[in-house]
């Protein structure tokens, strides 16, 4: 199963703030001239399927409650990987106004590709890479005790970073489904 | 009346041919799915997923947390499969088939309810263009089987096992209408109107969107048990003959990867226009010509 999933990554992409740059590339990324089929990745379009979520662009007031919303959508085991450099730190709206930062502030980023826009290769390199996180993740997952009879399978709990939970706005209780 | 013919009729045993079937199903659709796959990648020059991709989607969406909207939802997963699997049963045993079209039917409204239990527009939508799906392809079945009734006397799939003439042979135009049943049961384009793959700004995954998990799992078998059963039936059509039945299947899988190629996706009205005008006419041309 661990290696069931590594090999079908399935991504949602979403877009926060970006100049849709790295929107373009990365869905340019995804089309037949550079196969990511062949990975096993699809590009789906909605959370619930998907395993990787790929963000683009950084993150302001008014998308950080849909980015975090979106990825609680998600069924673990999951793994997000920023796209570009505006993901990672704000780029260069940075010192916009209404600008949070980077995608890590609302959500845990496993896999950072830096560039701006990547160049394809990479793209495809850090969703492989974010697929072998998954992989380990799933490894790692514990099984909580069922609730009602529905199993629920969930990934061990992260290493406290009290920096990103408190800069994380209103960090959304977790329940049992 | 030749060797397979005589080894299935003579190997007949309702339980254990329903198990090996049952078990054999799953494992078919899965390779022609990952087949399907690799064709289109090739048609369109890339090196496409390995074959058994369908094997790991479904293992992988098995191995992820259980999320539903609420508890129905669960039920109508899994009476999408259970009705799947009993048509399978029931073409196997060569039960009466107008009941293994009305079992069949339970299937896909199984699916329908689940897609209209939740609250997301996008389900309704696919649940919608779901039935108008069943609507348009519903007739050209009844008409199969009705066809089929002309030309043995029965409603029993068995019989049709026992009779020494092909059904190609006295029914081609019900076959050729009978393709475009399978491609929109097989959710191809140009027929993908309910639930597609390429329609993310347009209803993001349509009717099982709200599945997550090992749901979406039994969903995705479901589909494989579909097209199972879509190549069965094309199989069944040559029963005399091994190798002509496999003809016509691998003749059949590959018009339908290349017409969904070919094709871009087609509004859902003109999906019900084009079921009631091509395949429609073409079956009641074929019964006129049976009729004695
Ligand atoms: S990283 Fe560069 S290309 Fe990508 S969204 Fe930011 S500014 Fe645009």
């Amino acid at each position: 199963m661990t290696k069931a999933t590594a090999k079908a990554p399935w991504v949602v992409h979403v877009n926060c703030n970006s100049c849709n740059g790295c929107d373009i590339e990365f869905l340019a990324c995804l089309t037949p001239m550079y196969d990511a089929e062949r990975f096993g990745v699809l590009h789906i379009g909605t959370p619930k399927h998907a395993d990787i979520m790929v963000v683009t662009g950084s993150v302001n007031n008014r998308n950080a409650r849909v980015l975090r919303n979106l990825y609680e959508q998600m069924p673990s085991p999951k793994v997000v990987v920023a796209m570009g450099v505006c993901p990672a730190t704000g780029g260069i709206f940075a010192d916009g106004y209404n600008v949070i930062g980077g995608a890590e502030k609302v959500v845990p980023v496993d896999v950072f590709v830096p560039g701006c826009p990547p160049r394809p290769e990479a793209m495809l390199d850090g969703i492989l890479e974010g697929a072998k996180i998954l992989a380990g993740k799933r490894q790692n997952s514990v099984t909580v005790k069922p609730v009602r009879r529905i199993k629920i399978v969930r990934p061990a709990a992260p290493a406290a970073d009290p920096a990103a939970a408190a800069a994380a706005p209103a960090p959304v209780k977790e329940e049992a489904k | 009346m030749n060797d397979i013919q005589q080894f299935f009729l003579s190997h007949l045993h309702p339980i254990i041919n329903s198990l090996i079937a049952l078990v054999l199903a799953p494992v078919i659709g899965g390779l022609l799915m990952g087949l399907d796959r690799k064709l289109t990648a090739r048609m369109q020059g890339r090196m496409g997923p390995p074959l058994l991709q369908p094997f790991y989607d479904i293992f992988k969406l098995f191995s992820k947390e259980s999320m539903v909207v609420h508890r129905p939802q669960v039920i109508y997963a899994v009476c999408h499969l259970l009705f799947m699997m009993l048509t399978l049963v029931m073409l196997v045993t060569g039960q009466d088939l107008l009941l293994t079209l009305l079992v069949h039917t339970f299937a896909a409204i199984s699916l329908v309810l689940g897609g209209m239990s939740v609250r997301s527009p996008y389900s309704w939508i696919g649940s919608q263009r779901k039935i108008l799906q069943i609507l348009a392809y519903e007739p050209v079945l009844i008409l199969l089987v009705l066809g089929v009734r002309l030309l043995n006397g029965s409603f029993w799939g068995i019989n049709v096992l026992q009779s020494d003439t092909p059904l190609i042979q006295s029914m081609p135009l019900l076959f050729l209408a009978l393709i475009s049943v399978i491609a929109v049961e097989m959710g191809k384009s140009p027929f993908d109107t309910a639930s597609s793959h390429h329609a993310h700004q347009e209803i993001v995954r349509g009717i099982n969107l709200e599945y997550a998990g090992p749901y979406l799992a039994l969903t995705e078998i479901s589909h494989l048990y579909e097209t199972a059963i879509a190549f069965g039936l094309v199989l069944a059509f040559w029963h005399t003959c091994l190798i002509g039945g496999l003809v016509l299947a691998v003749l059949v899988f590959f018009c339908l990867a290349l017409v969904d190629n070919c094709f871009a996706r087609l509004t859902p009205a003109w999906l019900v226009r084009y079921m009631w005008l091509v395949p429609l006419a073409l079956a009641l041309a074929n019964l006129i010509c049976l009729w004695r």
